[in-house]
């Protein structure tokens, strides 16, 4: 049986590969990444424990992690897609049900209860591969023709609704929001964006009723924020109280009023660009917002540079994932969205959200690394 | 495969193309968050800096010290006591009825004060302290500090209480402070702190304002659930001012022991030339520091239902017919209107007669013939009946006002009454009767209509010794004087525009009440020449003596209800020759004017002519400053 490095026997060997990955982008990783440690700290009140610790062996972990996703072999993620998806899917539906018999959200698999996997997540790495290799397969005119479209929509629609139901509506966005931008570069029409952004508009009111009650109200406040400042609404104005009274400079690092003083809620997860922006000011905001763009078209050029459609998709779907987050967690604590629960990727505090996106982060470099490897329309490929 | 190869090339182009679309519009999007970012920390940064602030800022008052309240010595009258009490803070306990267990067992908590502090606990965030006890012993709290160890959560925290060291003896004049009610809240978050108490009465009320200082202030950094993290600026207050009375704490504590041996007594001692009252006392009297600790139902149902009434200061607020006291106003009102001379002459078979009425003398015998000076030493009623028909209600009563009675003089002091003094036109005015003849000899020795209150008495005896000048009761002295009295001449009130003539016969009168053996108080003479006061008797009748009972012998005054006894009062200044003390004193149903409230008199006088002999260097000049400001206008 070859294993997934024995693929790489005719080509670069692993240590060969690992010369090969792009420093570039691990550092910033990384900075970002120590940014999310020193706002973890101070979120602590000034203390290691219990966030920034954790944080930082789990960054540690998820670096092995990522460079060994890159030296694998490209077109060992391009078989293993379906499967992995396949995987993912059946997982999900296990949650579901778990989740029906024991009660209320349940979005962790414990594993004999010492690992604990979110098939969400994993899901979000399959889909990536999947939607890659499938319009990898595809060409012009196939995509051209709606009814090869029915199929991915269908795989992007059924995971969604199965997390969205869990509930967790953040992951559900992004796994839509993630698939139409591959649907996007794939070349899908215009016009079928519209169409279907159309009837999604009309689907909306049918849809509000699906909402548990709480997703609901954060969807209401959202929009008037002021109308129950203590109850709902009170997250979103502390969160612009604490942001806007950080000014320009910041009130200075572990100076943070707004985050010590408990006004601002789960100010390690969802809020910590709040607390980050409170305490570094508007300058603070601008370089990590300057560092998430740096990472963004290092990611762009990166799957621009790759030889095969299911490269620059893989590398466009983890940029685009990765872009996601950002931005809607911003806008979310910015009170521009209303408060889905989207994590500050590489910052916030959660061991599977760092642990997937560095996974992913190391999809983008194995991107990188066989740039110029070809893969055939259905998987076979030469590297030259 | 050539056209497989087109077909990638083609795509690869379109991703290229479409990939730039999408960064550009990613780009876009990072500088639309980027805009929002700028409006919300520059733009509207001050806003949200302020809001911020007010998250975490909670402003704390510090109460100032309430000011003390002093005698003219400086004596402590009114203090601020620390008050350690045993405070719970529910959260850092284990088990809030197993600590008041613990505790119980230390200091007693009753099961009314356990169900209030369950209460509080329930109501208050837990980690705010619970008053579990106040006003603890030394010995008790020795022992919880000992305990406290063992008591997670239990501590001792000290407090300020208003104490007043001579409670009972001054009871009246300083009053006692509350906490505030309802109606007294004005807005001032002072008012609202748990442990503020205002002046209720007396010159706690009246100077309320001074004594209360002005409240620091301490901003607190608190977390959203309103923890004090730490405290960022502090603003200290102003004490409350200390208040210096005119009270001479010694002669009061006398008279007010003095006092106590009635049932139920009045005193007033006043300079003659300053106006300052040196005491005022009212017997029975409360302990205030009841009050300030909240008085339990049990002990005010007494206050209120004690026919004595200890709660009413009678020596402002007690209005009596003064009886024959009020004899040198109807002698100054005849000798100033020229409707007799001092020279005039009345025969007195002890009783008078106008038309079918008979009016009786006190002396059953009769005085004889008596001019103005002997019928004052005596009292005799027959002659002042005359004095009265002659000179009429009217002239009296303008005379009688301008002694300062029938109006409020304006003491320091809440609750100070106008008494009574009747003119033609108030009794038509209020009882639609006119004014009859007979009545002019009822006024005339001071009883009917006419009411005064001690205080009243003792102006009106000032006025008469300092040689007519307007002298006006005062209780609160601009500073502490080593020296005995203040040096503000009489002067510096208004002269009466009374011919001092007239005033020496009324003097002379009044000096032969003591010092001639004829004289009606001559057993309550100052031995001491140099001390010997002058002073007037009056006993006054509560109720009308029927010409039946008159017939069949006056009963003995052991006989009568306590209620209807003769009320007895005494007014003297001394000494004679340089009179410097007014003093009035009235003993309720005491029946007799020179027998019992004559002997109180004279002591007060001995003891604070002695007080200024024995101990005080001479007195020395001083600068009237302007006394405090008042509180709250009495009228």
């Amino acid at each position: 049986m070859r294993t997934a490095f024995a693929a790489s026997r005719r080509g670069l060997s692993a240590l060969e590969k690992l010369r090969q990955v792009n420093i570039g982008l691990i550092v910033l990783i990384g900075v970002v990444s120590s940014i999310g440690f020193v706002t973890l700290y101070s979120a602590a009140g000034g203390s290691w424990d219990p966030w920034a610790s954790r944080q930082m062996i789990r960054f540690c972990v998820g670096i092995v992690l990522m460079l060994a996703v890159a030296v694998v072999d490209q077109r060992f993620w391009f078989r293993i897609a379906y499967a992995l998806y396949f995987g993912a899917f059946v997982l999900l539906v296990v949650v579901d049900v778990a989740g029906a018999i024991g009660m209320g959200a349940q979005r962790w698999l414990d594993v004999g209860g010492i690992i604990q996997i979110q098939p969400s997540e994993l899901m979000k790495i399959a889909l990536i591969l999947t939607l890659a290799r499938y319009f990898h397969g595809l060409t012009l005119q196939e995509i051209g023709n709606p009814l090869y479209l029915l199929w991915p929509t269908f795989l992007v629609m059924a995971p969604a609704a199965l997390v969205a139901k869990q509930p967790d509506l953040g992951s559900a966005i992004l796994l839509v929001l993630m698939g139409a931008v591959m649907f996007f570069l794939a070349g899908v029409r215009w016009w079928k964006f519209a169409l279907v952004g159309g009837a999604g508009a009309a689907i909306v009111p049918v849809a509000w009723r699906f909402l548990r009650e709480y997703q609901k109200q954060r969807i209401k406040t959202f929009w008037e924020p002021e109308t129950d400042p203590l109850g709902s609404g009170y997250h979103i104005i502390q969160s612009k109280i604490a942001l806007g009274s950080g000014g320009i400079w910041g009130k200075g690092y572990l100076q943070g009023t707004q985050s010590h003083l408990q006004f601002l809620p789960e100010r390690q997860t969802d809020f910590i660009f709040t607390m980050f922006a409170e305490e570094w000011g508007f300058v603070g905001c601008l370089a990590l917002i300057g560092l998430y763009t740096l990472i963004l078209l290092y990611g762009i050029s990166i799957s621009l540079r790759s030889r095969s459609q299911f490269g620059r998709l893989t590398g466009m779907g983890v940029v685009a994932a990765f872009y996601i987050y950002a931005s809607i967690n911003m806008a979310m604590v910015m009170g521009v969205l209303p408060v889905v629960g989207e994590p500050l990727p590489l910052v916030s505090y959660g061991g599977t959200s760092m642990m997937s996106l560095l996974i992913a982060f190391g999809l983008l470099i194995n991107v990188y690394v066989h740039r110029d490897q070809f893969i055939g329309r259905w998987g076979s490929g030469t590297e030259n | 495969m050539v056209g497989m190869k087109k077909d990638d090339a083609y795509r690869t182009r379109l991703f290229t193309r479409r990939t730039a679309l999408l960064a550009g519009g990613q780009l876009a999007l990072f500088g639309g968050l980027i805009a929002r970012m700028y409006y919300l920390q520059v733009i509207e940064s001050d806003r949200y800096k302020m809001l911020a602030d007010d998250n975490r800022i909670s402003l704390r008052l510090l109460p100032p010290p309430r000011g003390r309240i002093l005698d003219r010595y400086g004596e402590q009258i009114a203090i601020n006591q620390l008050n350690y009490r045993v405070v719970v803070i529910p959260e850092q306990t284990g088990s809030m009825p197993a600590t008041l267990d613990a505790i119980s067992e230390i200091v007693p908590i009753t099961d009314f004060e356990r169900r209030r502090i369950m209460r509080e606990v329930a109501r208050k965030r837990k980690f705010l302290p619970v008053i579990v006890k106040e006003n603890l012993s030394w010995d008790e709290v020795s022992r919880v500090a000992v305990n406290a160890p063992d008591l997670p959560g239990v501590m001792i925290d000290v407090g300020s209480s208003r104490f007043y060291p001579t409670g009972e003896r001054v009871a009246h004049v300083i009053g006692y402070v509350a906490p505030p009610s309802e109606a007294d809240l004005t807005g001032d978050p002072l008012l609202e702190l748990p442990d503020f108490r205002i002046g209720r009465n007396g010159v706690e009320r009246i100077y309320d304002l001074a004594l209360r200082g002005r409240a620091g202030s301490s901003q607190i950094e608190v977390n959203a659930l309103g923890r004090p993290i730490r405290e960022l600026a502090r603003q200290e207050g102003q004490p409350g001012a200390d208040l210096v009375l005119t009270l001479d704490l010694n002669l009061q504590t006398f008279a007010a022991e003095r006092l106590a041996k009635e049932e139920s007594a009045a005193a007033v001692l006043m300079d003659v030339l300053t106006g300052e009252v040196l005491v005022l006392a009212s017997s029975p009297s409360f302990d205030p520091n009841e009050f300030n600790k909240g008085i339990s139902g049990a002990t005010w149902r007494e206050l209120i239902g004690n026919d004595r009434s200890p709660l009413t200061d009678k020596a402002i607020g007690g209005q009596y017919a003064p009886g024959s006291t009020f004899k040198p106003v109807v002698a100054m009102a005849a000798l100033e209107n020229g409707v007799v001379t001092p020279e005039f002459r009345v025969s007195c078979p002890g009783h008078y007669e106008l038309g079918n009425a008979k009016f009786h003398c006190w002396k059953k015998g009769g005085h004889g013939s008596v001019d103005m000076v002997d019928a004052i030493k005596g009292s005799c009623d027959v002659y002042f009946y005359e004095v009265a028909r002659r000179v009429g209600i009217d002239r009296i009563a303008e005379m009688a006002k301008r002694f300062g009675l029938g109006h409020t003089l304006g003491v320091d002091l809440p609750g100070e009454r106008a008494g009574l003094i009747p003119t033609r036109a108030w009794k038509m005015a209020t009882t639609g009767v006119a004014w009859q003849t007979g009545e002019n000899l009822v006024a005339g020795i001071g009883q009917g209509y006419v009411l005064a209150t001690p205080l009243q008495l003792a102006v009106m005896c000032a006025r008469i010794a300092n040689g007519g000048y307007a002298v006006m009761p005062r209780l609160a002295r601009d500073r502490i004087e080593g020296s005995q009295l203040g040096q503000r001449p009489a002067e510096t009130f208004p002269a009466m525009g009374i011919s001092q003539n007239n005033l020496a016969v009324v003097a002379r009168g009044m000096r032969g009440v003591v010092n001639d053996p004829r004289g009606t108080a001559f057993r309550a003479r100052i031995m001491d020449p140099s001390m010997a006061m002058a002073g007037k008797s009056g006993t006054s009748q509560v109720r009308r003596i029927t010409e039946e009972e008159r017939r069949n012998g006056l009963r003995k005054p052991e006989q009568i209800p306590w209620k209807e006894r003769d009320n007895a009062l005494f007014i003297a200044f001394a000494p004679v020759d340089n009179p410097r003390y007014a003093c009035a004193v009235i003993v309720e149903h005491g029946i007799g004017g020179s027998a019992v409230a004559a002997p109180i008199v004279r002591d007060i006088l001995v003891q604070a002519q002695k007080r200024e002999r024995e101990n005080l260097p001479p007195a020395q000049h001083y600068a009237a400053a302007p006394t405090p400001p008042r509180t709250t206008e009495t009228r």
